[in-house]
């Protein structure tokens, strides 16, 4: 069978021959022109005068547009129509667009962009956390708050105290491939956008309400992303409408990508957090109880960042039961770009606030970080015990599902609990109960496996050797919740065609930004027909073949869309049973189709069912089962399962100048029972790296005027190739899902990015074997930040 | 200009914009879109292709390279590794590529680095961001390409190189230059186009009459002079780390972190130095080794200790017309440490460099010369440091002293790399590393492996 086969990605050989085509690789038609936009050179203020009279005469200029050009909607919000496409009379970052150059080439186009003379009546921006909250700046008309118990009288209460605050920066995307958008101008005034976006819907959606059109005048299509990371969930809007506009326009096609800088200046970031943290906690390092005042900067517009907030609340708990816990979050409206999705979205900075907690604690208490982390765990699972939640797995399948899945809740299952049950019920501080807990085992393991007890043994020992360099260790887990918490977007749809020839054809609603999705997906087609992924074609993403999708985000791509596509498959194939079994039972496998004493290709089959006028096209839709979610107040089930994982990470600093190097992790990861491992194991690799990357060298810096001084790799300095631990060990564990997921795996795409919390930690680790203080240390642990925490711990 | 130069196999002659660079004639005239623009600048490596010519193979920036630089050389793009070369069928295998954007680059540094019998992979990739995969796979596959057979066509390039007519572009001589350059002193030189062609692809500037260097051999030469070494100013800093290696392993591994392994192979000395940056990481190892600087206007020859070259930020002694011919600097330093301070230790510019070149004698300080860059406005010696140590004891309390005068010596900056206050404690911290490093203490985190 296909799935849990370590298949290439779809197009591997495409991307090692260059043969793959992005958006820029497209041919576009003769005529076509190119597009870039003037930008505000100003954080805040109202537009005087706009003076474009040089952008107009330069070279290869066909068109310059304003707001006030714009024919219909100017707004490329995802969510509050407050994101106008270009500036209305007043701007609110530096970067922000402000006219629209349309010209005979890309150069051309940013040439004369530089060319404008902006006048801008200047008010002080408002850029830092206390600017803001003086300002009352805010988003959703202030903070939000949810409560389980009384955390106060808990922490009153509680043997021990503590205080704190961690902030951490934001992270610039950097997918390897820059927005880009290309329109082709339709009969009947519809459009076609070609668009590196993770949300085609959502694109098709704001170009028709720009041209006034339905939405079945508008056509998206996607067939890769060089990367996403979340930044394309939201930030192709900007340039897809500018594309559809001048389109329509001029009547030709018209084609948009970044400049690098450009890319950086004006799309959002991840969200940058202030959190501070008060905990009552016993001598065992038991919390008692929490409080979280977590803080974050949207910039300008609200995007995505109400969810984003909410997400990181979700997290606060990380895998630790919280007795009693308040959770406040405060987003904060700010002059810079407006803060967006990104891999985790706001879960790995809700889920560093309680690392660092529980760190806080253990050096507090002077007792090992991971035995004061696996006393705050949840209780673990107990598969078996209960009936799983949700639909029942798939089945009638001649394949056998169940028959080739192992025993649900091996290995980490009842074996590792802990003894006995905790007196408090299993909830999360949104009152979910959490039912598949892995973390006792997985942790069990992941100690033994990375030989930490021993290895933390022998670093204390050499630095008490070592005056200048010192080592440590850091051990994260963490718990994830898996589905988008506005609960109607956990649905997909699929469209599946079976030709004569045997050959099958694949569409869905996800897109394919280096994932592997597509790859997944096939394998689970060719897995319900009993045929190998050659047989498999999978195509561009396209809002005509599948309507009204979900952007491909939260991790959810495989779950949806998989299951999308196997009800799609399952549909034909049991009509294709039908008629050829009559009745009997029908098998697909090998490629063959199999029944009573008939042996034929699926080829074969597929023929004698067109003959025979059967259908041999099908949708599916799925929708995820048990979702309830009030996030006003914080209370319901927001996710299906959590996704699990843990690691440990070895590090080495210079204490004359904080120089830092990773020289060892260790992963254990959950994916379920994985489709597809290899392509599990690169998502857990690259999102340890990427996770790492946040924490330590990825810093942006704006200055005092809001202009973003990192808009480039020679000053934003993502993990290069010697910054992969030299040693990196990473294993999954194969454990299916007790939810009924697609062949009981689990969402990869983000729990991993959390891993790179553990190199964080052991920064922390090696820094506060310089002195007795604490360290707390704030990200990205740049080696400035690593030098002052030094000084700190020795004062 | 008229350009001749291979394109995978064959020959293309193209009358060239001279400021129009390699990535944009492959994806909008060449037709091959396989070469992927990812930053324009050099510093993500999804533009990079294979360029032979008589120094050899190496992998260099599509969008760093103007077209007359490829003159009467052959470049490989991604459509022309053959598709089943053994890096791309590795790449495959270990699951090197996952949104493959990066992944043509990756292929060709690999490419450069398996012609060149390379077993550094973290070396050879420094210059190609990944964000998808976390490099692991990707180094599997480097692993796995060790000692694979090479491509035909490696050879088959350098014989159709061979015959190639390329003799039409000047100058050829450095006389020629210092005729042309007379001529028209407000050209702007070009050698490897690592500095030049920013101005270019990110500030859009139209650069105006242009002389390239890289057809004057004198320039690119290599003089052992006995005590001393002669490095021509058009010299790439991979060739400069490679001469250096043996004689100043500390220097030799401060450049293997410039720029990248793309960057080196077209960045010149002369022109790290010419551009005056008070971050160039070659000026304050060569000031701290007391390099000689050549420069030449017309007929007229001048040399001065390349200490004074650097006059104030931006402003060199440079007349008009005059260009740098060489640096001349010493074989023997062994008291020379290099450090390099910044945020990745791959390829980033230095928030502090500080060069170290001492001499112990019998537990004194016999001679000594610091000099650091990214501390003023110029690379500049730390000459009150140096005073506080010359002639003193080499114990901690005349490193406390040394340390003291560096605040003496040096006002630096915040800016997006570092904070005034982390540049002077991490140059503080620099000096104590020389210290504990002469008493055997271990200081370098790049050292330490489990």
């Amino acid at each position: 069978m296909t799935v849990r086969q370590p298949l290439p990605h779809d197009s591997a050989l495409l991307h090692v021959t260059g043969a793959a085509r992005y958006i820029d690789d497209i041919p576009t038609p003769d005529g076509t022109l190119h597009l870039a936009f003037g930008l505000s050179p100003a954080a805040r203020g109202r537009l005087r005068d706009l003076d474009l009279s040089a952008v107009r005469a330069a070279p290869g200029v066909q068109q310059v547009l304003t707001a006030s050009d714009l024919p219909f909607a100017n707004d490329v919000s995802p969510s509050i129509h407050d994101e106008p496409l270009l500036a209305t009379g007043t701007v609110h970052y530096v970067g922000q667009p402000v006219f629209l150059v349309v010209a005979t080439s890309h150069h051309a186009a940013r040439r004369a962009a530089r060319l404008a003379r902006i006048t801008i009546d200047e008010e002080e921006p408002i850029l830092g956390y206390d600017a803001a909250l003086a300002a009352q700046s805010w988003f959703e008309g202030g903070p939000r708050t949810w409560r389980k118990g009384d955390a106060e009288a808990e922490i009153a209460a509680a043997p021990r105290r503590l205080t704190g605050r961690i902030e951490m920066g934001g992270q610039e995307h950097f997918y390897l491939e820059g927005q880009a958008a290309l329109a082709l101008p339709q009969e009947n005034g519809d459009v076609v956008v070609h668009s590196s976006t993770q949300h085609p819907t959502e694109i098709q959606h704001k170009v028709a309400e720009a041209l006034n059109l339905p939405m079945h005048g508008v056509r998206v299509e996607c067939r890769r992303m060089g990367g996403g990371f979340g930044g394309k969930e939201s930030q192709g809007n900007a340039l897809a409408v500018a594309c559809a506009i001048a389109a329509r326009a001029t009547g030709r096609a018209c084609k948009m990508r970044y400049d690098r800088d450009d890319d950086m200046i004006i799309t959002g970031k991840r969200h940058d957090f202030r959190i501070d943290y008060e905990v009552g906690f016993d001598d065992t390092g038991r919390v008692r109880g929490i409080v979280f005042d977590q803080y974050t900067r949207g910039g300008w517009a609200q995007d995505l960042t109400a969810a984003v907030a909410d997400r990181a609340m979700l997290h606060a708990d990380n895998a630790y039961l919280l007795p009693a816990a308040r959770i406040t979050s405060t987003r904060l409206k700010t002059n810079m770009q407006s803060a967006t999705a990104y891999r985790g979205f706001g879960g790995p900075q809700g889920v560093l606030g309680i690392e660092r907690v529980m760190d806080h604690i253990a050096h507090e208490l002077g007792r090992d970080p991971v035995t004061v982390r696996q006393v705050n765990y949840y209780a673990e699972a107990l598969f078996g015990t209960g009936e799983p939640r949700g639909l029942s797995a798939p089945s009638g399948s001649p394949e056998g599902i169940s028959g080739k899945m192992k025993g649900r809740g091996t290995p980490y299952g009842a074996a590792h609990s802990p003894a006995g049950h905790r007196p408090e019920p299993n909830t999360t501080p949104y009152g979910m109960e959490v039912k598949d807990f892995l973390l006792h085992g997985m942790t069990a393991d992941l100690i033994a496996r990375s030989d930490y007890s021993a290895r933390r043994a022998e670093i204390a020992a050499w630095n008490t050797q070592s005056p200048i360099l010192k080592r440590g260790i850091g051990f994260a887990p963490v718990k994830f919740g898996i589905s988008f918490t506005l609960t109607h977007l956990n649905q997909a749809g699929a469209l599946v065609h079976v030709y004569q020839d045997g050959s099958i054809l694949l569409n869905h609603g996800g897109t394919e930004m280096g994932q592997g999705l597509f790859q997944k997906i096939a394998q689970v087609a060719a897995a319900r027909f009993g045929v190998s992924t050659d047989s498999v074609r999978i195509t561009a993403t396209d809002t005509a073949k599948v309507p009204n999708t979900s952007a491909t985000a939260a991790s959810s791509g495989t779950d949806l869309n998989g299951m999308a596509v196997l009800l799609a498959c399952d549909a034909i194939r049991d009509r294709m049973a039908a008629h050829l079994g009559q009745g009997a039972p029908v098998n697909f496998a090998d490629g063959r189709v199999r029944w009573g004493s008939e042996d034929v290709t699926f080829a074969e089959a597929a023929l004698r069912c067109y003959q025979a006028r059967v259908g041999l096209s099908a949708t599916g839709f799925y929708q995820t089962p048990d979702l309830s979610w009030d996030r006003v107040n914080g209370r319901g089930r927001p996710f299906f399962y959590f996704a699990h994982g843990a690691s440990v990470s070895e590090v080495v600093i210079d204490t004359l100048t904080g120089e830092n190097r990773i020289l060892r992790a260790d992963i254990l990861h959950d994916v379920g029972a994985s489709l597809n491992p290899a392509l599990d194991k690169g998502q857990v690799e690259g999102g340890y790296v990427q996770g790492a990357g946040w924490l330590t060298t990825e810093e942006l810096v704006w200055d005092d005027a809001g202009r973003l001084r990192t808009h480039a790799p020679s000053t934003y300095k993502i993990p290069a190739v010697g910054d992969c631990p030299p040693v990196f060990n990473v294993d999954l564990i194969d454990a299916e899902n007790p939810e009924a997921t697609i062949y009981r795996s689990k969402a990869v795409g983000e729990p991993p990015f959390m891993h790179g919390i553990s190199a964080f930690l052991a920064l922390s680790d090696a820094i506060a074997a310089c002195g007795p203080r604490y360290p707390s240390l704030d990200a990205p642990a740049t080696p400035e930040r690593i030098l002052a925490a030094i000084a700190r711990v020795r004062a | 200009m008229l350009i001749s130069f291979l394109l995978n196999g064959e020959t293309v002659q193209v009358e060239a914009d001279p400021t129009c660079t390699l990535l944009d004639w492959l994806r909008l005239t060449g037709g091959l879109t396989g070469t992927k623009e990812g930053c324009n600048e050099g510093d993500c490596g999804a533009c990079t292709v294979v360029v032979q010519d008589q120094e050899g193979t190496r992998a260099l920036n599509a969008c760093l390279l103007f077209l007359p630089q490829l003159h009467g050389k052959a470049v490989r793009t991604v459509e022309g590794f053959g598709g089943t070369h053994p890096v791309q069928q590795a790449m495959i295998d270990h699951h090197g590529s996952q949104c493959g954007f990066c992944t043509p680059g990756i292929v060709a540094s690999l490419v450069a680095g398996q012609a060149q019998g390379r077993t550094d992979h973290d070396t050879v990739l420094a210059g190609n961001l990944c964000r998808c995969t976390g490099y692991a796979p990707i180094l599997r596959a480097a692993e796995a390409s060790v000692g694979t057979k090479l491509p035909d066509w490696l050879a088959t390039d350098a014989l159709a190189l061979a015959q190639m007519d390329t003799t039409a572009l000047h100058p050829t001589t450095e006389s020629e230059l210092a005729l042309a350059y007379a001529a028209q002193p407000d050209a702007t030189l070009i050698a490897g186009a690592t500095d030049v062609g920013l101005w270019v692809t990110k500030q859009n500037r139209q650069l105006g009459p242009v002389i390239f260097l890289n057809r004057c051999a004198e320039l690119q030469e290599i003089e052992d002079l006995g005590d001393r070494l002669k490095i021509g100013a058009a010299v790439t800093m991979n060739r400069v780390r490679q001469a250096v290696e043996p004689l100043h392993p500390s220097y030799a591994e401060m450049i293997r972190r410039y720029g990248s392994e793309q960057v080196r192979g077209a960045a010149t000395i002369g022109g790290n130095i010419a551009n005056g940056s008070p971050i160039g990481d070659n000026p304050p190892a060569l000031i701290a080794l007391d390099a000689t600087l050549h420069l030449r206007c017309g007929e007229d020859r001048r040399q001065m200790p390349i200490a004074d070259f650097f006059l104030d930020y931006g402003k060199q002694d440079r007349r008009r017309g005059e260009f740098v011919t060489a640096v001349t600097l010493p074989k023997s330093a062994p008291g020379l440490r290099c450090y390099k301070l910044s945020k990745r230790f791959d390829q980033d510019i230095s928030a502090v460099c500080g060069c170290f070149n001492l001499t112990i004698t019998d537990g004194t300080v016999t001679a000594v010369r610091i000099a650091f860059g990214g501390m003023a406005g110029i690379p500049k010696l730390a000459t009150e440091t140096m005073a506080a140590l010359l002639g003193q004891p080499w114990t901690e309390q005349t490193i406390d002293a040394a340390c003291a005068a560096l605040t003496r010596d040096f006002t630096p900056l915040s800016d997006m790399r570092a904070s005034a206050g982390y540049r002077m404690a991490a140059a503080q911290g620099l000096m104590r590393r020389y210290f504990a490093e002469t008493m055997g203490i271990a200081t370098n985190v790049q050292e330490l492996s489990l």
